[in-house]
């Protein structure tokens, strides 16, 4: 059974023209790393808002572990079990003290008092902030403000993280520090990850990838076969990696090349066949 | 000028002021102010000062930050001594002059007064985490739950505001820059110019803000929150032998204070 199911979910926002949704199918595995791309307004940060019950589908449903996000009395288990990060750090941080902050969901679910001690080192140890527990949110970098705001989540213990581009207010390194840790967390903690995003670069290590464009999908599998696709992608104004530009651009000029080698070596493996002869 | 502000900071530490509940804190809080607004006589003036004094340094705040807090309250301390020193009756310093001995007295206690009452109260926000302080709040106020008061919702507001202030305090500062950068004036003119010069910044902050309290509320939700009903807390308040022996101190020299009154001390 999958993890995250979507059954034709059409969804518009009231008082728009356009849906932001349009009959999107879509079934995510438990363990996955999911990269959801799409320039603005291409609904993915509708997506993500219906994953946790933020939003409810007008048509069709969406199902988390076989649980409908439309069940009024089921809406805490679903959202304990969804962990949702946001754009600004800033805006997500409910305490003055990162430790405190990170406590904030599982005190709203009634944990007792040791085993949310017991949460919040553990969550700040996976995301490498525990030798800053003490400190105030606001003097911390954006990447770190990111990182706590993760663990205030992965303290709920839930099987899916959802980011809905937790990188587009951070510098390079703040992205990096971000990437790293939910990459980490879905390959050791075996967490299920969404990741929405409009940086091409941070979905080359994702499992899957799903590109978003006017409420719907229109390219979904590996990185590599998605990136293949090069007119696609440029036709929704998305970018492609240098490595598969370069063999689009060698394979325009008539020599046989695969498109899929996303990695710098595996592009220049590919170009040392053709070489080779 | 505005990275002066100093409401709501809290400067942590491990010292026996740190430590005590926020209970206790609150309710000392209280009856110092009872027990200064019971000082008449320099000896119990003195008193007052003496126990602001250890409590200060008991909690390691450096006395820096003290005079920081004390700050914006200049203006006020200043016109009140003025206005004691020129309308006290009494004996004039020099024959003829408006100044009397009692009114540079009196002005000398208001002073005091005014400092000690902001020192104290400072106290408690420096040494106390905003959770701990708005958590103790709800505690003494949780019997009013039963007369239907929001107590819970009243409390988390007032975290929401403590934990906002600094990065509202940054982002007034960030627009400043901005409307200076395309011309703004906030130094010149009388004072209606320059309240009206106050507009460019409000009105982006106000929009900036309820956006941000848009975006809280549904990160909130994210995380379960869902009003106070069933909530635990990660820092359980507990009363210590500490928290009675401070209480029963505090209790007792407001005592002292009160008979220092008695007799005109």
């Amino acid at each position: 059974m999958s993890i995250i199911k979507f059954e034709k979910v059409s969804y518009s926002y009231p008082g728009d023209e356009l849906p932001s949704l349009c009959g999107i199918d879509l079934s995510i595995e438990k363990g996955q790393f999911v990269a959801v791309l799409g320039h603005n307004g291409s609904g993915k940060s509708t997506l993500a808002k219906h994953m946790n019950a933020i939003l409810v589908p007008d048509e069709g449903r969406v199902l988390i572990n076989g649980v409908d996000t439309a069940d009024e009395n089921r809406v805490l288990d679903i959202r304990r079990n969804v962990g949702m990060v946001f754009q600004n750090p800033d805006n997500q941080i409910v305490a003055n003290v990162v430790e405190d902050d990170v406590a904030f969901a599982p005190e709203n679910l009634g944990v007792a008092p040791e085993e949310i001690r017991r949460r919040v080192d553990a969550a700040l140890k996976q995301v490498g902030m525990y030798e800053l527990r003490e400190h105030a949110p606001h003097l911390l970098s954006g990447g770190q403000k990111q990182r706590v705001a993760i663990a205030g989540v992965i303290a709920m213990e839930p099987e899916i993280i959802v980011l809905d581009e937790p990188t587009a207010m951070l510098d390079p390194m703040g992205r990096e520090e971000v990437i790293s840790t939910v990459t980490k967390l879905c390959r050791e903690k075996g967490m299920t990850v969404v990741l929405i995003t409009h940086h091409m670069d941070e979905c080359v290590n994702a499992d899957r990838l799903v590109v978003m464009s006017n409420g719907n999908i229109v390219a979904d599998g590996a990185p590599a076969q998605v990136f293949s696709q090069v007119e696609l992608m440029e036709g929704e104004g998305l970018d492609v990696p240098d490595t598969t530009r370069l063999l689009y651009e060698l394979r325009k000029e008539g020599l046989e090349l695969s498109l899929e080698a996303l990695s710098p070596a595996d592009c220049a493996e590919e170009i040392m066949k053709i070489i080779r002869g | 000028m505005l990275k002066d502000i100093t409401l709501g900071q809290f400067f942590p530490g491990n010292t026996i002021v740190h430590r005590l509940d926020a209970r206790t804190k609150l309710i000392l809080v209280v009856v110092y102010i009872a027990a200064l607004f019971q000082a008449t006589g320099w000896i119990s003036y003195l008193a007052v000062t003496a126990a602001t004094g250890t409590c200060m340094y008991l909690s390691r705040i450096h006395p820096k930050n003290m005079f920081k807090g004390l700050k914006p309250m200049i203006f006020i301390i200043v016109l009140t001594a003025v206005l004691n020193i020129f309308y006290t009756t009494g004996t004039p310093v020099l024959p003829g002059w408006p100044i009397t001995w009692e009114g540079i007295e009196r002005a000398v206690q208001m002073i005091l007064r005014i400092i000690l009452l902001i020192t104290g109260t400072f106290l408690l926000t420096y040494t106390t985490s905003p959770i701990a302080l708005t958590d103790g709040l709800e505690k003494l106020f949780n019997p009013l739950k039963k007369i239907k008061l929001p107590v819970h919702e009243m409390t988390i507001m007032m975290s929401m505001a403590l934990r906002f202030i600094p990065t509202l305090i940054e982002e007034t500062d960030k627009i400043m820059s901005a409307q200076k950068a395309r011309g703004a004036d906030f130094e010149t003119g009388n004072l209606i110019q320059r309240a009206k010069a106050m507009l460019p910044i409000l009105v982006p902050l106000f929009v900036s803000a309820f956006r941000r309290a848009d975006e809280l509320a549904v990160a909130m939700e994210s995380r379960c929150y869902h009003g106070g009903e069933g909530r635990t807390r990660m820092k359980m308040l507990k009363m210590q032998f500490r928290d009675w022996a401070a209480l029963i101190i505090g209790g007792a020299f407001l005592a002292m204070m009160i008979v220092m009154k008695k007799f005109g001390l």
